[in-house]
Order: structure tokens, then C-alpha cells, then sequence
């Protein structure tokens, strides 16, 4: 298993207990359930979780799939610095958020399933791994013309193309006393034929 | 042949609806089961209408766990296809979404679950408030039943001080439950499809849980704490006439305590049939692996290419068939797949391996396709292979005249189809109904598939020595070129045999223009259905779909293109 970063499984299973904080939370709070209250706080914890968590960071090798407008939180969770990006501070992060869903019956999974992430985010931060944004790469502005060629500035016979193409290597070549670059100088002279 | 290949396409949503349709009706007809059904009444009145969801949404996983390990019970698929029923092509095809149908199934759980659970939170809440001070009358009856010696209890949480989390874990269905709903989260979110990319590896070994999920779900029932008056009390206690009169129960000779008893668990019945067949699945898999496997050649191509050539007893093969390869030196668990590159009447099978992760890279290293010295034969990697499983291309051959289209890596199902091409057209006893096969290579660099290029170069000498020089056309593109390319194709354009591969027939550069594509190849054979047969990606899939509808001629005597849509 030597490619896995754990931290994909480990933002894959928070975002799920997120979900399922949420849910358990609406559950608790709609029914309300005795202390029911934890459910309202399962609700808060676990939207927090899934927007923390939504954000995917970037591979270290090949190309990350991003999620559908996820470059809005990116900047946001880019922001808090160290504690977004070392994955020790979510570990403990999210072991201290799922502790108090778990005296309610209804969020159980959800502290359950959230304790689990906390583990594989240690499993990834004890190997190094951090979170890094994935930047939207800068827009190359087109440049008006740099694709058309110009035409050759010298007139007929012309020396073949590698000459033409290296003018530093032709000075080189120059001096070596091969054939110049520049104003091409005729080595026969040329005369127009057409009478 | 217009009414199989519209029973093809029909027929997935036709299964998917029936599906469907079974878990609604189940559904439903559960659901109202429990809301009508007279000894569970006084459960009702605890519980309410949370009970008949708990149930027929337990009716749906059980339904649904009997289906899931069906799909992936790679071999009994296999059976199946080989036992051909009439039309066995469309049936056939449907075997080859198995996965699509696991996953479906998959979805199906999640949402019965998420489903059962929530009405079950409910439940445990409801039983525990009843034994609260706060309820009275009938509530509060029904819930001190149990507590003098000659009553059975309906009421699992028997006291109020304690809350229902303590009350879940006393329980096994509420362990067994928190179990599989655990083992359910870790499968599926290590089952996304971007987790499954990146490590195929945590997706497989992380799956396994689904043991754990299976065995839980078997003694999940167990406890029998879906409480139902027996049919005993109902005859003598007439719940009609006795569930006012609570308060005299004890006392009336016409109401009798009302007794009760749990429900037997029914799991294991729905799930034991489709477990064993996996277990035998897996044996087999297993008995396979012990088969030996003869590795009689191994090319290494430029570009990181690796071709291996096998023999194994009682191996036959149909072209576009995959198998599932294992080297235990590399990983003792996982089996790869890979499509098959020779045609079936050659005496080896082979398949063309290219590095595209850390198993197959340590497999070309394990070959010495690392550029290191020969290998002898004994001291290479020992192999295991199952299969041959997957849909044979053999349409092919129903078809007067074929369009195949290969995409990139898409090309190796194609390989082993023009190789059987050929041998099929060299068995002079047999005309061929095929006449022609127009062949498309659209890749981004021909660099990584010139073992193909080879193979092409060695159809089209063989070809011409039969003078059938017109059988295959093939066009390839490449659609990743620049500049400096560019320049030295153009400057070699005049000279017979194309620059990059050697070829007679020359390389485009770019992408084909179907739509002219389509219109000569319909010019040219005005009145014969013409199969279209792809592997590629999805945007190409549609594309060629559209063009198939348009240059399908309105007369049913004219040309139709038919598009099979394979999934490789």
C-alpha cells in the first residue's frame, strides 16, 4: 500500500460522519429527544465538520479530483495556516468535537465514525502528510501573435534551417568560419535573369 | 437483430425498474403489515407508525443484502454466460453491468438503513419515555407489563433511570447494529470512486469488513426485541373491547394480561444462500490460484510495455474477455485485471501490461522489464490467473460490415479481436458473413501502444499475402502532436509508408471528423447494418452514439448503424 495517502480516506470519512452527525442531530433535535440539546450541538459540530472537510487537499503525486465548488472553502481553510494544515490538529480536533455527540443515542455513529477519522488523520500525520490547498492555476494570457512566424527576412538562396534557427550558435560558428547569421551575405553573386 | 439489439438497451432499465419496483412493493406492503396487523397493536401504541418503517425498511436490507453478494460472485457469473439462453446477448451484456448493479444495490442499503436507523432512534425514545412518570394510561400499562412474574415483558427498556444509549448497548441487536452500521460507513467511503483510484489496495482490503457486516447482520435479530402479542393471548384477550379497560386487566375474566413474545429472527434466511455461494466463490478463486500457470513468453516493449504469454489447462478464451492475474511474490491478496490480447485459436493466452501503479510497476521490475539481463524461465515470478470473465466481442461477426473504435488504452480488446479476425478469414472452409472492418485508433501518443502498431504492420502483410488487402481499413490519430512533429510528417508526406509507424495506410493528426467519417462509410454500403463496436471514454461513447442515429437511414432497407455499447 505503499501510494496511499491516508489523509483522502481519512477527509472522505470525516466528510461521511459529518453527514451523519447532522442527520443524527436533526433526528434528536426534530424528536425531541431527551437531552436533545446535544443534538442541536451534534448539528453545529457535524456542519462544521463538513465544511472543514469539504475542501479535498492535494495529492502529493498525480492529479486531485477537486469537488464541485470546493474553491471557496479552500480559501477559507487556507486561512487558519498550521491549524488547517497539520493533520495532528485535526486529529484532536475532531476526537474533542465527536466526544460530546456520544451521550446522545442519535449521533452515536457519528461520534463513532468520527473517532475513526480522528485515527486515520493521526495515522496520516505520523507520516508526514499535510493539507495543501489545491490553487487554481494562473491563466496564461494568450499572446496576441506569438504563435505567427514571421517570414524569413532574407532573400533566396538561403542557408538550410539549422543555420537559420541558433543565431548564438551561429556567431559561434561565425567565428569558427562558417557561414553567418544576420544580413545574409551572398557567397556567388547573384543576378536577375528575368530580362 | 433490431429486436435484440432494443432489447439490449432497454433491457438495463427494465432491471433496474423491476428493482426498484420489488423494494417499493416490499416495502410497502410491509409497511402496512405492521400498521394493521392486530397483535401488533399494542406495540403501535408505544411506538406508533416508527415501527412499520423500522420493519419494512428491515425487509428492504434483508432483500437487498441477499442481492449484493450476487454481482460479485465473479464465477457463477461466468456460468451463467456460458449456459446461452436464446437472445443470449442481451442477457449476456446485462451480466457485464454486475458492478453497476452491486453499487446500485450498494445505494439501496444505505438508504434502507439510514431509514431503519432513524426509526429505530425513535423506537428506543418512544419505549424509554414510557416508562417515564409523565405517561399515563394505556402507555404506562403496557410498559409495566413483565415486571410480576407471569407476564411477558413488550416493553425492552424496562426502567426509566437509564438513558437509551445504555439501554442500545444492553442489546444485541442494538451492538450488532452500531457494528454494521460502522463496517456499512467504512465500506462505503473508502468505496468512492477517487479513494478506489488513488489505492485500489484500501478499497479492496477495506471492503473485507463486509465479513464483519455479514456475521453481524446473521445474529442481528437474535434478540427478539420486536415484540408481537402471541396468536394464544390474541384468542382470548379481543383487543377491541379490552384496550380501554387496562385497568381491569388483571381482574376480567375477558382480558386476560396480554402476553408477548419477540419476533423470530429472519435474516440469516435471506442472507445464507447468496454467503455460501460466495464462500464457494471464493474456494474457487482459490482452487484456481493453486492451477498452474505455464509462462511460455515474455516481451518487454519499449515504453514500459510488458507482453506475457501464458498456458494453462482447460483455458479457452473469447477476444474482449479479461482475466484476473495475481503474483503472489508482489501481494498475496490482490488479483488484477487485465483484457486479453490474443485471439482464441492460438495455443497461449497473453496480455499486454503496462506500468500504471505500484503493483504492475513491481510486476515489470519482478520480469526484468527494467532493462536488466535475461531472466530464465525458472526463476521468474509464479503467477496466478482467473477467468476468463467479461462479454466475448463475438457480435462482431453478425455484422456484414464493422466499425470499431478504440480510444487510447481502449485498443487492447481490439487486438485480440483483429487477430481472431484474421485467423477466422485465413479458415477458407467457412465464408464470413464479415466483409469489412473499418478500424479507428484515435490515441494521444503512439508511443505507448507501438506493440499495436507492430501487430498492425504484421495484419497488413499478412493481409496482402492473401490478397484480401481490403478487408481491414484502419485510420489511426493521433491527437497529441506538435510542432517539430508536425514539420518532419510534413516533410515526409510523399513517401509510401507513414513516418511514425511504418505503416501503408497513414497516420492523421488530430481528431477524426465523424460526421465525414460516418457519411463515406454509409455511402459505401448503402443498404447493410453496420455494428459499431467502441471501448474509450464516455464524451467519445456519446459522440459516436449520435452519429449512429443520424446516419441511420429512415428506410428500413437502407443502412442502420447499430452501436453496441461495451464496457470494458
Amino acid at each position: 500500500m505503499g501510494q496511499i495517502e491516508w489523509a483522502m480516506w481519512a477527509n472522505e470519512q470525516a466528510l461521511a460522519s459529518g453527514l451523519i452527525l447532522i442527520t443524527g442531530g436533526i433526528v434528536a433535535t426534530a424528536g425531541r429527544f431527551t437531552q436533545w440539546y446535544f443534538g442541536a450541538y451534534s448539528i453545529v459540530a457535524g456542519v462544521f465538520v463538513c465544511l472543514l472537510e469539504y475542501p479535498r487537499g492535494k495529492r502529493k503525486k498525480g492529479s486531485t479530483m477537486e469537488r464541485w465548488g470546493q474553491k471557496y472553502m479552500t480559501a477559507v481553510v487556507k486561512l487558519f495556516g498550521p491549524f488547517t494544515r497539520n493533520y495532528y490538529v485535526r486529529a484532536v480536533l475532531h476526537l474533542l468535537l465527536s466526544v460530546p455527540a456520544g451521550f446522545l443515542l442519535a449521533t452515536i455513529l457519528g461520534t463513532a465514525c468520527l473517532a475513526i477519522a480522528s485515527g486515520i488523520y493521526l495515522l496520516a500525520a505520523v507520516r508526514g502528510e499535510q493539507w495543501t490547498p489545491i490553487e487554481p492555476k494562473p491563466r496564461e494570457r494568450p499572446q496576441i501573435g506569438g504563435t505567427i512566424k514571421q517570414p524569413p527576412s532574407n532573400p533566396p538562396p538561403r542557408p538550410p534551417a539549422e543555420a537559420r534557427k541558433k543565431p548564438s550558435e551561429e556567431e559561434a560558428a561565425a567565428a569558427a568560419g562558417g557561414p553567418s547569421g544576420g544580413p545574409q551575405v551572398n557567397p556567388i553573386p547573384v543576378t536577375d535573369e528575368v530580362v | 437483430m433490431m429486436g435484440c439489439w432494443l432489447l439490449n438497451e432497454g433491457l438495463s432499465t427494465i432491471l433496474v425498474l423491476s428493482w426498484l419496483g420489488i423494494n417499493f412493493y416490499l416495502f410497502i406492503d410491509t409497511f402496512y403489515w405492521y400498521e394493521e396487523e392486530e397483535s401488533f397493536h399494542y406495540t403501535r401504541v408505544i411506538l406508533g407508525s416508527t415501527l412499520a418503517w423500522a420493519r419494512a425498511s428491515a425487509l428492504c436490507l434483508n432483500f437487498n443484502c441477499m442481492l449484493i453478494l450476487i454481482p460479485v460472485s465473479r464465477n457463477l457469473i461466468s456460468f451463467i454466460r456460458g449456459t446461452s439462453i436464446c437472445c443470449g446477448g442481451p442477457w449476456r451484456r446485462q451480466l457485464d453491468k454486475n458492478l453497476r448493479f452491486h453499487k446500485l444495490v450498494a445505494y439501496g442499503i444505505a438508504v434502507n438503513a439510514t431509514i431503519h436507523i432513524v426509526a429505530h432512534f425513535f423506537n428506543l425514545e418512544r419505549y424509554h419515555w414510557s416508562q417515564s412518570e409523565e405517561a399515563q394510561g394505556l402507555l404506562a400499562a403496557l410498559s409495566k407489563l413483565g415486571n410480576t412474574p407471569n407476564e411477558s415483558y413488550l416493553n425492552p427498556v424496562r426502567t426509566f433511570p437509564t438513558n437509551t444509549t445504555t439501554e442500545l448497548l444492553r442489546t444485541i441487536a442494538g451492538v450488532t447494529g452500531l457494528v454494521i452500521s460502522l463496517a456499512l460507513v467504512l465500506i462505503m467511503t473508502s468505496s468512492t470512486e477517487f479513494i478506489r483510484q488513488a489505492s485500489y489496495e484500501l478499497f479492496w482490503y477495506t471492503h473485507h469488513v463486509f465479513i464483519v457486516f455479514f456475521l453481524s447482520l446473521a445474529i442481528h435479530g437474535t434478540g427478539r426485541i420486536v415484540r408481537g402479542q402471541t396468536q394464544d393471548s390474541l384468542s382470548l384477550h379481543n383487543i377491541t373491547f379490552c384496550r380501554d379497560r387496562y385497568a381491569e386487566w388483571q381482574t376480567v375474566a375477558q382480558c386476560p394480561v396480554p402476553q408477548f413474545s419477540g419476533k423470530e429472527p429472519s435474516a440469516w434466511k435471506w442472507i445464507l444462500g447468496p454467503v455460501v455461494l460466495y464462500a464457494c466463490e471464493r474456494i474457487i478463486r482459490f482452487w484456481r490460484f493453486q492451477q498452474e500457470v505455464v509462462i511460455t513468453k515474455v516481451v518487454s516493449h519499449p515504453s514500459g510495455v510488458l507482453e506475457l504469454h501464458m498456458k494453462k489447462r482447460g483455458f479457452k478464451m473469447a477476444p474482449g474477455q479479461y482475466i484476473l492475474v495475481q503474483c503472489p511474490a508482489i501481494s498475496s491478496l490482490e488479483w488484477h485485471p487485465f483484457t486479453l490480447t490474443s485471439a482464441p485459436q492460438e495455443d497461449f493466452f497473453s496480455v499486454h501490461i503496462r506500468a500504471a501503479g505500484d503493483w504492475t510497476a513491481a510486476l515489470l521490475e519482478a520480469f526484468g522489464a527494467e532493462g536488466q539481463a535475461l531472466q530464465e524461465p525458472w526463476s521468474l515470478p509464479r503467477l496466478a490467473v482467473d477467468g476468463p470473465f467479461g462479454t466475448a466481442l463475438t457480435d462482431v461477426f453478425h455484422y456484414p460490415v464493422c466499425v470499431c473504435v478504440a480510444a487510447g488504452i481502449g485498443v487492447t480488446p481490439f487486438a485480440a479481436l483483429l487477430k481472431s479476425m484474421w485467423y477466422k478469414c485465413s479458415e477458407a472452409q467457412t465464408p464470413l458473413k464479415l466483409s469489412k472492418v473499418y478500424f479507428y485508433w484515435i490515441c494521444r501518443d503512439a508511443r505507448a501502444f507501438e506493440w499495436f502498431a507492430d501487430l498492425l504492420l504484421s495484419l497488413e502483410t499478412r493481409m496482402s499475402e492473401q490478397g484480401k488487402t481490403h478487408f481491414l481499413s484502419y485510420h489511426i490519430f493521433l491527437t497529441g502532436w506538435d510542432e517539430n512533429q508536425a514539420l518532419h510528417i510534413a516533410l515526409h508526406w510523399d513517401e509510401n509508408t507513414d513516418v511514425i509507424t511504418g505503416l501503408k495506410q497513414k497516420t492523421f493528426y488530430g481528431r477524426p471528423n465523424w460526421n465525414d467519417e460516418f457519411k463515406q462509410i454509409a455511402y459505401n454500403h448503402p443498404s447493410s447494418s453496420i455494428g459499431v463496436f467502441f471501448c474509450g471514454p464516455k464524451a467519445l461513447s456519446r459522440t459516436l452514439q449520435k452519429m449512429c442515429r443520424l446516419y441511420s437511414s429512415a428506410d428500413p432497407r437502407g443502412v442502420h448503424f447499430y452501436y453496441n455499447k461495451e464496457s470494458f
